[in-house]
């Protein structure tokens, strides 16, 4: 919202410097965004006080060289006038009127050497320093300026001319029209000050000033009583709780003056016409939404569907079924069934609270006005605004919440300015449709609650000071029962706000914050909590989910965290189409973009994605995410038969050569299954998981064969692998021939859910160690783990470690076979192994496995 | 015989002061004092003598041998340390190559972050507590103080879903109700990160996910006084000591009193900024008193209890340490930013 300081100042003393001002409204929740200042010091244009001055009109005559140029003689309050060759076109009409002083219109006049807007510039902004020169012969020094050339705003019609400024030829314009234009950005819950009043209001209570309200004394009244010519109904008193209507005759449609369509400019409103004018001026200046009819349009209607002599009937009632209303923007809404209108018996007339319609409009022949000032819900409003796609300035207001109260002062402004400045005649009365007049709210406020809640010390008196200059009013009662008890503040709550809760406990705490914001948050103490600590809990699903992460990157992995938004057809590249079609999503109403209209049902596609586009630049891609998955629930009773269920994923993928590639010699192999392995062993031996097993699995996304279920103490957590090559194609990851691209999908909750809350520690050995190599034949179907848990069962306890060195196959051993070479460490906790004893355990083990699975010894 | 002795230790001494490489030292030390060197056979020939002369020879050889051992030992130093020293010379190392590369992993730019909250928070006895993505509207609004078409709701632009009751969470305050619903009447001190989501264009300033970190204290007697120290021992941790803050008056539906709590521009210091829009300040976090609707929602009387609530959001405080101009990088995940952390 822009709050001009020269309006402002027509409700509030200013006694702070603007910035220091803006910085007090900031801190109390009206925050300035900016300051534009106009003239002023520090203005991007600054007016020099003594060259640019007001300047009274006294003749224009033609310039006898030229048809487009004229020649204006004004009093700039010096000894002798001055005279100026312009090409203004609003001074034409003065060509050849000699004497037109006693029309009293005033302009801008700039001198010779001082620095205006550049008025031709395309690009705003522009300066330029006024320099004399001849214009088709006639010498000119000094020129009369548009708002343009001031900066006051864009318009480069013609001059500023006007009639109703009173100050003497001479004026500094700088004292005159000097201005500065808070740009303001309101909470919703601060509408009360999204006009000037309310500002001014803040401002008082802010700085210690009285506030004074605008003038809504109306002028003698004449004709047939409004009451006597207007009925009003409504269906709705609910979404309508008032309605007030006073009728103006005999206005006269004109510009309205100078200084209104100045302050509307600097507003961010277009002047169009006085009586448009003073509908927005009241608007802004007081924060009710108003309308004006043309009142001989309601009439011609009322003869129409109720004969001459009747009353006009005006009805507010809900929008029927395919209702259409054309408003005054010549756009045709259909409305919706809750939506509420302004109407008479033949039809609608506007769209309540939020525009008016085109047939009932002010046009330039009308003559007498009908000015409405209502109130409706705020919430059918907004629902409405919503709709029908109608953010007007009524519908921001009315939607945010607009006091009943206000209808009446609203009404009252308008017509006391369309009296004044549109030479109105008020008929006597006004429509007042008031059927439940709201009540007024008042919360017993005892002085302990400000320092329950905010931690200062104040006074009842304080606090009472504080309230009275919101408009509060505040009686002090001790409280009856004893002393001890803090004393209580009896609050009427000003007929202007919506926002302060009748219920108690709530209503206290929104005194509460009335207090703290015009006390100043700055001066609240600093202080450390004194209340009793919380118990703390255990949290392990958390614990371990940070320490999976840290045992992840010290294996070089880089974490990503990707979009939790997916689309079903990216997801069936990992999870096939069969899947996909039966899968039950959580599906946007809304998506913002097409890319991103469900929730995951795959952390593993999110990360492909995230692959691929880092495949385009880099050889060696290592990559992990821990996120969410977002599942059907069709057991879940309660909310949870609404909500997914959320399960925590593990995803690793990886692909390119081993090493980052360098001057030194480096491992440039591609990584295969068995780089991904070692990284999920080395993750589960930092959990101190133990009973682990990767079993052969089989899956449409991976490789056939070179796939393995992971199972934690027999229960299975997920699939790691090589990834399908049509996998690989469909995410489009830009990779060598024949580069393995490796992937690991586990559900992460069951994992965790593994992992041990202790271990123990084996007591570092005493006794050397004794190490055998052993290398055995087996059939090439028997894995290796098979025979590595065969050797570690056989050669427990002495046998401590077994681990595997060297694969091979070749003629030597035969077809259909393949040779493990294992490495033995034999350790006992109590002596040193002699060669026999090992020797004798090798045996055992050697024998076990050619029992059991065929093992040869290899020679 | 001496005679022979004493020739012979003068050779050796003056072959010795000649040699110059280690393997000729071997070849002296066997030549003249090793097992089978001539000093040795020298002193084995002892008995050739007659029996009063053997000690004095005795003694002489011996003394000699000790002699032209230590002599040993000292050139042999001297050698040694010429050879490594001229070893070391030939080694010399271009030092400014690069090193070996070291696969180095990295936590995503926004763990890092969180993690750096978590720390902060823990210290002063805040638990992290976490809940769910996808929430009811009941949980997400109406719980919270924000009735259906309530003007408020334009604050946040929110994911709704194909059922009208569930969204995606527009912020991480539906957690302060269910923590308040599983821990009342007991006091709370957590934190409640996660992700949250809003019905935005993805452009360099808005993204339709991002994380929030959301804090609750409730208990009898916790005051706004007690928010300000709290949020100002955190900011003294995060942004450094004595970093000047200013509170704000503001509104959340949840919250009463609101506040904005702004921090002096870590960048210009204060002085203005394109970062800080030139203002000296930039807004860290949303913050206020828990608001009585809220409370008594999660099963506290407000006239007994009290509490407060704040929250801040980590991909922008990442983004303002960092001087990231694009919240896009985040969820983009090029490896040419995430290497960077």
């Amino acid at each position: 919202m822009k709050v001009p300081i020269s309006w402002l100042k027509d409700f509030v003393d200013i006694t702070l410097p603007i910035e220091e001002l803006a910085e007090r409204l900031t801190l109390a929740g009206l925050e300035v965004g900016g300051i534009h200042k106009i003239g002023l010091p520090g203005a991007d244009l600054e007016w020099e006080r003594d060259k640019l001055v007001l300047a009274h009109l006294l003749k224009v005559e033609q310039h006898p060289e030229a048809d487009r140029l004229v020649l204006a003689t004004v009093d700039i309050g010096a000894a002798e006038p001055e005279t100026v060759v312009t090409g203004a076109p609003n001074l034409f009409e003065y060509v050849g009127q000699g004497d037109i002083s006693h029309l009293g219109l005033k302009s801008p006049f700039v001198m010779e050497g001082a620095t205006v807007y550049d008025g031709h510039a395309k690009e705003p902004g522009v300066k330029m320093v006024l320099k004399g020169r001849k214009i088709r012969g006639i010498m000119n020094r000094h020129m009369l300026c548009s708002e343009k050339e001031l900066g006051l705003s864009d318009e480069h019609e013609g001059i500023i001319l006007t009639a109703t400024e009173d100050a003497p030829p001479g004026t500094p314009l700088l004292d005159l029209w000097g201005d500065a234009v808070l740009d303001i950005d309101l909470t919703p819950n601060l509408i009360r000050t999204g006009n000037i009043l309310g500002v001014a209001r803040e401002v008082a209570a802010l700085t210690g000033q009285t506030l004074r309200y605008p003038d809504t004394t109306l002028p003698s009244t004449e004709g047939v009583p409004v009451n006597d010519q207007l009925v009003i109904e409504t269906t709705e008193p609910e979404l309508n709780p008032r309605f007030v209507a006073i009728l103006v005759n005999g206005i006269t449609i004109k510009p309205s003056p100078y200084w209104m369509q100045r302050r509307l400019r600097l507003a961010g409103q277009r002047p169009i016409n006085n009586i448009v004018d003073i509908s927005n001026y009241v608007m802004l200046e007081m924060g009710q939404p108003n309308h004006t009819f043309d009142w001989d349009v309601l009439r011609r209607r009322a003869d129409d569907y109720a004969g001459p002599n009747e009353p006009v009937k005006i009805i507010t009632r809900l929008a029927e079924p395919g209702e259409k209303v054309t408003t005054l923007d010549d756009k045709t809404h259909t409305m919706p069934d809750f939506s509420i209108l302004v109407t008479d018996p033949k039809g609608n007339l506007s769209i309540g609270g939020i525009m008016g319609g085109g047939e009932s409009e002010i046009s330039d022949a009308s003559q007498n006005v009908l000015l409405e000032a209502a109130a409706w819900n705020f919430i059918n409003i907004r629902r409405t605004s919503q709709a029908l796609n109608i953010y007007s300035e009524a519908a921001y207001r009315f939607s945010r919440g607009t006091h009943p109260s206000l209808a009446m002062f609203g009404a009252l402004r308008g017509a006391k300015l369309l009296a004044d400045i549109a030479g109105g005649v008020i008929a006597p009365g006004i429509l007042d449709y008031y059927p439940h007049p709201a009540e007024t709210v008042t919360v017993d406020l005892p002085q302990a609650e400000v320092t329950r809640l905010i931690g200062i010390e104040l006074s009842v008196d304080e606090i009472k000071q504080i309230l009275e200059s919101l408009e509060f009013e505040v009686e002090i009662s001790q409280s009856p029962i004893s002393n001890l008890q803090s004393p209580v503040l009896h609050v009427t709550v000003p007929d202007h706000r919506l926002d302060i809760s009748a219920e108690p406990v709530t209503g206290r705490a929104d005194l509460v914050e009335e207090i703290a914001r015009i006390y100043g948050y700055d001066r609240v103490p600093v202080t450390e909590m004194a209340d009793e600590l919380p118990p703390q809990r255990n949290n392990l699903p958390f614990e371990r989910e940070e320490r999976t992460r840290d045992l992840l990157i010290q294996t070089g992995l880089q974490e990503v965290i990707t979009y939790r938004l997916t689309t079903p057809e990216a997801e069936v590249r990992i999870l096939g189409q069969d899947y996909v079609a039966q899968a039950t999503y959580v599906t946007l109403a809304n998506p913002s973009t097409p890319e991103r209209s469900v929730m995951r049902h795959s952390v593993l596609n999110s990360v492909l994605e995230i692959v691929a586009e880092n495949s385009k630049r880099h050889a060696h891609v290592e990559l992990f995410e821990v996120g969410h998955v977002y599942l059907p629930n069709p057991n879940g009773v309660g909310e949870a038969a609404i909500l997914p269920d959320e399960k925590r994923r593990l995803v690793i993928a990886m692909t390119g050569p081993r090493s980052e590639m360098s001057w030194l010699p480096t491992d440039a192999e591609l990584m295969d299954f068995f780089d991904l392995k070692g990284i999920v062993e080395s993750l589960l031996d930092g959990l101190h998981l133990d009973q682990v097993a990767f079993k052969p699995a089989q899956h449409h996304a991976f490789y056939p064969g070179r796939v393995a279920e992971l199972e934690i103490n027999g229960q299975s957590v997920g699939l790691m692998g090589q990834l399908h090559p049509y996998v690989v194609e469909a995410y489009d990851i830009q990779i060598e021939e024949d580069q393995p691209v490796l992937a690991a999908d586990f559900d992460l909750d069951a994992l965790l859910a593994q992992v041990p809350d202790l271990y123990a520690v084996r007591s570092v050995p005493r006794f050397p160690p004794v190490q055998q190599d052993i290398a055995l034949v087996v059939d090439e179907t028997v894995p290796a783990d098979q025979v590595y848990h065969l050797i570690m069962q056989t050669g427990r306890p002495l046998l401590t470690e077994a681990s595997l060195f060297d694969v091979f196959r070749g003629e030597q051993i035969g077809a259909g076979k393949k040779s493990l070479a294992f490495s033995l460490t034999f350790q006992s906790e109590e002596t040193t192994l002699t060669d026999k004893v090992v020797a004798k355990q090798q045996q055992k083990i050697v024998k076990r496995l050619a029992h059991e699975i065929g093992a040869q010894l290899r020679g | 015989m001496l005679d022979q002795l004493e020739n012979l230790g003068a050779a050796a001494r003056t072959e010795l002061n000649q040699l110059t490489n280690g393997s000729t030292l071997d070849a002296w030390n066997s030549k003249y004092i090793g097992r089978k060197g001539e000093i040795t056979q020298m002193l084995r020939r002892v008995s050739e003598l007659p029996k009063e002369e053997r000690p004095a020879f005795g003694k002489r050889a011996n003394e000699l041998r000790q002699e032209l051992e230590a002599e040993f030992a000292e050139k042999e130093a001297v050698i040694k340390a010429a050879e490594l020293e001229q070893a070391m010379a030939a080694g010399a190392l271009d030092v400014s190559l690069p090193g070996r590369p070291v696969a180095r992993g990295r936590l995503h730019p926004s763990t890092q972050t969180l993690r750096r909250i978590y720390a902060i928070w823990a210290e002063m006895g805040f638990q992290v507590y976490r809940s769910r993505d996808v929430e009811t509207d009941e949980m997400n609004f109406q719980l919270l103080n924000f009735p259906p078409h309530h003007p408020a709701r334009e604050m946040q632009d929110t994911f709704y879903t194909t059922n009208p009751d569930v969204l995606l969470r527009t912020h991480t305050s539906p957690g302060q109700v269910r923590v308040m619903r599983q821990y009342h009447p007991e006091p709370i001190r957590v934190i409640l990160p996660g992700m949250c989501y809003r019905h935005e264009q993805i452009t360099a300033r808005s993204e339709i996910q991002f994380h929030q970190v959301e804090g609750l204290a409730v208990g009898k007697g916790i005051r706004f006084s007690d928010l300000k120290g709290t949020l100002i021992n955190f900011t003294n941790r995060l942004y450094g000591q004595g970093r000047p803050v200013r509170f704000r008056a503001s509104h959340f539906p949840f919250t009463e009193p609101s506040a904005e709590m702004d921090v002096q521009c870590f960048l210009c210091d204060g002085k203005g900024c394109r970062i800080c829009k030139y203002t000296g300040w930039l807004e860290i976090l949303g913050c206020g008193m828990v608001h009585p609707t809220v409370l008594r929602n999660g099963g506290y009387d407000p006239s007994i209890y009290s509490g407060f609530a704040f929250g801040m959001g980590p991909e922008r405080i990442t983004m303002l340490r960092h001087g990231i101009e694009d919240i896009r990088y985040f969820w983009g995940n090029d490896l040419r930013f995430l290497e960077q952390f």
